[in-house]
């Protein structure tokens, strides 16, 4: 299919994307165009105007130091998971990237288009809720922070303003930490029927924090806080873990979720449970 | 190099055009002043149309013309299939619906632009006002008189009652006193073929010549041609149609559809080439779907094992309007194929094709074959289990024994040749059929699910007798013809009728023309795909290109080495009995020194100086090939897989196929076809269904939703073959393309109950997604863990 007529520039500054965005909400940021570029040929999105952000300068930096990982918001899934500072500091997130979609979509998806995008069922959500990202974006009124877990507020909707773009986002390192990504992909589009986190701080063999992120049946990826609680102070063994996954289901049954024809909420939220002990296996190589 | 070269399996000549990129299909093919056209199609299932409004289309930058069905002069969309003895009903097909559209995707407008992203814009303007009906969505019940009806002369939605009987009153009495019977309601879900090239065309209308040529996606085009005169009343001597390179059919492109009529009268009333190619979304709502059955079926058999009957009934969905092919699907291809691989003396299959407001339903790889085979061998699952007879035993135990040259089944069929045990006990010692069992134990032990699944299958093919064709209704013959012409050099064009899309017949068709008749494979070009290039024929579908064209094409090449030995012994003086042949050379018996190539005999036969008496000058030969019989192509398929308990997610662990179709011209070839069969066969089992929801709107309308396998899927598929020549072929060939296809989904599916038997799930609606397997597994009564 073809999209409908729109106009398309390509700013040289931060500053004038932001200028252009801020005059009409009809106008849309293009950086990776991996969900973009689909929701135009469907014409589900008809924008009059693509402000190409793609080759914004200083955007595309990882960087590491002062126990931070910076990665810029055009940085692609490909190189965040073929990265040896992402793979030293956010290891969980080296195995999202990974795991996005296919090749192709690695090539071309960036990590800010993708948060900024807040597809429900994508896996970076997820990892900068488990990691405490902070999202780092700049607007007409200036530059600021938001923290991952203020960031996702429901499907396809953050907290970002009218012509805001993300920056940057800045993960705590989690070196030293266990950590993993791991999902339940939907056969064809690969998205996410129920994704988790965990980073743990280990004591010897007893877990000393945990912090759980989980999407795929939530409108927005959120923190199993409940599930974070019944990790602390275990050894992860069998029963901690069931105790977790419990705690996980429990906390999440209550909540508004996501349910569809191939894969219904029940399911998924079985699987969330599932899928939490196998993040927490896989972080402690087991 | 007779011996060399047939049976060598020498690269495809077709692939590097292909992976290059140089390959030209249908969609690039531009000419000067071309149009394109846009379909505005129904969002609606059902409903009547109060009005069409195309005022603001009509002023939308770059558009040349909006055209609705009262502006149309066409004819309706034939069906080729009219089975007789049905009371089959065909109401009309009209390109544009007139006054109700019963399918999301059924086209209401025409939109002729300067460029396609005008015609979208325009299409996207037309307005149609709408009077919502309910849809009839699912085949069984549709079928009651409460449903909504689509057309008001087809009570019920009834299209046709088709019945296969081998005699009921003997069946009811076997049934009656079978010790054990076994039944099952089993869905074949509906699939989307999803050719990787969407369907495209171009017509170009010459008015001083009155000539129409059409560019388009067709499995045939002679089949084309005589539709598209049908419809657009252009004669079929001043039409053309030309397939250029197809990018995949697997059956959807077999049928003319109402868009090929359309493009085309778009030139005729434009007199400008006009182009339309589908969007995958398009191509998803108004290229044919496969499958949608809804069968209950039942087998009776003996205490022993030993099966005296099956039988079925069939609720078949033909769509909104019936497809070219659609009704011989579930009926001829699926019900006389009742009988499997096996000696089963009572047989019955019933078959209701039903109208349903979606996309309507034809031939997709298989066709009626993979539904028969998954019945029959799901059957013989439930019966050894019952009987509590090893699976493999209870097929061995009724197995038809080896035969050479023919067997009838009960349902009429007389399979040419078979040797279905030989098959099946090299599959099992290939998988190491008794130790995947112990591991199974061992596995279960641990709580591990592993399943086995196993298959013999017999299936027809090689489409077939033209007499038989007549009598079974199709609206055409079944032959194939060919002309092998030898150029003054010794260079070859056989020109074929049939139109291969991805089969490699350009390169097999080349080995058997070189194993013939001497002549490297690089000097003979296959020519296909223009029905002004090409001898008539019926096209490439339903496994049938190498065993009737390829048939054409030796008998052919045989007629041209005959004339060049008769030439051959006039200008050496020897008797023609005394002339041999061996490696492209004919010479004198016993005397190898005097011989004359068959380039020569190519050179003197162009130049005509040297005759002999009555020859006349040329080598070339025509040959028309109508089958004396089908072929049926067998094999055993075994499947391994293990199921994660905590997801339902099934990993297909190892596949074994053993596949006889005969002698293989190309090993690496035929290797490829089983393949890509399998791979589709465990699709369907897996991974693939098309879903519409109960006002008819298409759930899985792109590839977001439908899932398709990808290399991921599927492990190493392990091959084997074993080799039975067809008695009536000229060179024993059977067709190979839907093998995989038909045996694999059940090998699969009986797999994954196999695996779950022990938690007590026997049953679980395809596609075995993990979601799916997982209910099945919590709703089993065995939820605790494996009992055995």
């Amino acid at each position: 299919m073809r999209p409908t007529r729109f106009d398309y520039i390509r700013p040289e500054t931060v500053e004038e994307a932001i200028e252009v965005l801020n005059r009409s909400d009809e106008n849309k940021a293009l950086a990776g165009g991996h969900s973009l570029i689909p929701a135009l040929n469907l014409r589900l999105a008809q924008p009059k105007k693509l402000v190409d952000i793609s080759r914004l300068p200083g955007m595309d930096q990882i960087r590491a130091d002062e126990g931070k990982l910076q990665i810029g918001a055009l940085c692609t899934h490909h190189r965040i998971s073929h990265d040896g500072q992402v793979a030293d500091h956010c290891p969980a997130l080296a195995d999202a990237a990974s795991i996005i979609g296919d090749p192709q979509v690695r090539q071309w998806g960036t990590l800010g288009g993708n948060l900024a995008h807040a597809d429900p069922a994508s896996d970076p959500p997820i990892v900068s809720v488990a990691c405490s990202a902070t999202i780092h974006c700049q607007g007409p009124s200036g530059k600021r922070s938001i923290a991952a877990d203020d960031f996702f507020k429901h499907l396809f909707t953050t907290d970002l303003k009218m012509g805001e773009l993300i920056t940057h986002v800045e993960f705590p390192s989690s070196k030293g930490m266990k950590s993993s990504y791991v999902k339940l992909p939907h056969p064809a589009s690969r998205y996410a029927l129920v994704g988790v986190c965990v980073v743990l701080e280990m004591e010897g063999t007893s877990c000393r924090a945990a912090r759980v992120g989980v999407g795929g049946l939530t409108p927005a990826a959120k923190r199993g806080r409940g599930a974070e609680q019944a990790l602390q102070g275990s050894s992860l063994d069998d029963s901690a873990l069931e105790k977790a996954s419990k705690a996980l289901r429990d906390e999440l049954e209550g909540d508004e979720l996501i349910g569809d024809f191939f894969a219904p909420a029940d399911y998924r939220l079985a699987m969330c449970g599932v899928f939490l002990k196998r993040a927490v296996r896989k972080a402690l190589g087991s | 190099m007779s011996t060399r070269i047939f049976g060598s399996g020498i690269r495809r000549r077709e692939d590097p055009r292909l992976i290059t990129g140089e390959a030209r299909y249908t969609d690039d093919i531009s000419l000067s002043g071309m149009l394109h056209l846009a379909i505005v199609r129904s969002p609606l299932a059902h409903a009547r149309i109060k009005a069409i409004r195309t005022e603001a289309a009509r002023e939308s930058e770059g558009v040349t013309g909006i055209y609705t069905a009262q502006d149309l002069d066409l004819n309706p969309i034939p069906c080729a299939w009219l089975l007789p003895d049905s009371d089959l009903k065909t109401p009309d097909h009209p390109p544009l619906a007139r006054d109700r559209v019963r399918y999301v995707g059924d086209a209401v407008a025409l939109v002729v632009a300067i460029n396609r992203s005008a015609a979208q814009d325009a299409a996207d303007l037309v307005e149609v006002d709408y009077e919502p009906l309910e849809a009839a969505v699912n085949p069984e019940t549709a079928t009651q008189p409460s449903a909504p009806q689509l057309f008001d002369d087809v009570p019920n939605n009834i299209a046709f009652r088709w019945v296969v009987s081998s005699g009921d009153e003997a069946l009811e009495k076997a049934f009656g006193e079978a010790d054990i019977v076994v039944q099952e309601r089993i869905i074949q879900q509906r699939l989307l073929p999803t050719a990787m090239e969407p369907r495209s065309a171009v017509a170009q209308w010459n008015s001083a010549a009155r000539e129409l040529t059409v560019w388009c996606t067709s499995q045939n085009p002679h089949i084309h041609r005589h539709i598209l005169s049908a419809v657009t009343g252009v004669p079929d001597h001043k039409l053309r149609v030309i397939a250029p390179e197809v990018g995949g059919g697997f059956g959807s492109k077999i049928p003319v559809y109402p868009d090929e009529a359309l493009v085309s009268w778009a030139s005729m009333k434009t007199g400008r080439p006009v182009k339309w190619t589908e969007t995958r979304s398009e191509n998803y709502q108004a290229t044919i779907h496969g499958r949608d059955h809804v069968e209950y079926v039942e087998l009776a058999a003996r205490r022993d094992g030993r099966v005296v009957g099956i039988r079925g009934k069939v609720f078949a969905a033909m769509g909104a309007y019936l497809s070219t092919a659609g009704p011989g699907i579930p009926t001829i291809l699926h019900g006389l194929m009742y009988s499997g691989a096996y000696d089963i003396p009572h047989i019955r299959c019933e078959s209701i094709g039903v109208f349903t407001n979606t996309t309507p339903v034809d031939a997709y790889r298989g066709a009626g074959r993979p539904e028969a085979i998954f019945l029959v061998e799901r059957l013989m699952d439930k019966l050894a289990h019952q009987a509590e007879i090893d699976p493999v035993e209870v097929r061995r135990l009724n197995l038809i024994p080896p035969f050479r040259d023919g067997h009838e089944v009960a349902t009429g069929l007389t399979y040419d040749s078979g040797d279905y045990g030989a098959a099946l006990d090299k599959a099992l010692q290939k998988a190491g059929y008794g130790r995947l069992r112990a591991q199974q134990r061992d596995a279960a032990k641990q709580g591990r699910l592993i399943g086995i699944g196993v298959t013999c299958y017999a299936e027809i093919c090689g489409l077939g007798p033209s007499q038989v064709a007549g009598a079974i209704g199709f609206q055409g013959g079944l032959w194939e013809s060919a002309i092998v012409r030898v150029s003054a050099t010794g260079k070859v064009q056989v020109m074929i009728g049939a139109s291969p899309h991805g089969q490699g017949e350009e390169t097999t068709f080349a080995q058997i023309v070189s194993s013939e008749i001497g002549l490297p494979v690089e000097d003979i070009e296959i020519v296909h795909g223009d029905t002004d290039r090409t001898p008539m024929g019926w096209g490439t579908y339903g496994s049938r290109t190498t065993p009737v064209s390829g048939a054409a094409v030796t008998l052919a090449t045989r007629k041209v080495k005959e004339k060049a030995r008769r030439l051959a012994s006039h200008l050496l003086e020897a008797a023609a009995e005394d002339i041999e042949y061996e490696d492209g050379r004919f010479f004198v018996r016993g005397s190898p020194d005097r011989f004359k190539t068959i380039q020569e005999m190519a050179l003197m036969a162009t130049v005509g100086w040297d005759l002999p008496e009555g020859m006349d000058p040329g080598l070339e030969a025509s040959q028309f090939y109508d089958p004396p019989n089908f072929v049926y192509p067998f094999g055993a398929h075994i499947a391994v897989v293990e199921v994660d308990r905590e997801t339902g997610a099934v990993a297909l662990e190892r596949y074994i196929a053993v596949d006889d179709c005969g002698p293989h011209i190309n090993p690496v070839i035929v290797e490829g076809q089983i393949q890509g069969g399998v791979v589709q066969g465990v699709g369907q089992a897996l991974l693939e269904g098309c879903v519409y929801d109960e006002q008819g709107q298409l759930i899985t309308g792109t590839l977001l939703d439908y899932a398709i396998p990808r290399a991921d899927s599927v492990p190493t598929i392990e091959l084997d073959s074993t080799i039975t020549p067809s008695p009536h072929h000229p060179i024993g060939v059977k067709g190979v393309g839907e093998t995989g296809t038909i045996a694999s989904t059940i090998t699969v599916y009986n797999a994954v109950i196999d695996a779950l038997r022990p938690m007590g799930v026997h049953q679980i609606e395809m596609p075995l997604t993990p979601p799916r397997v997982w209910k099945a597994m919590q709703s089993a009564s065995g939820t605790g863990g494996p009992t055995s």
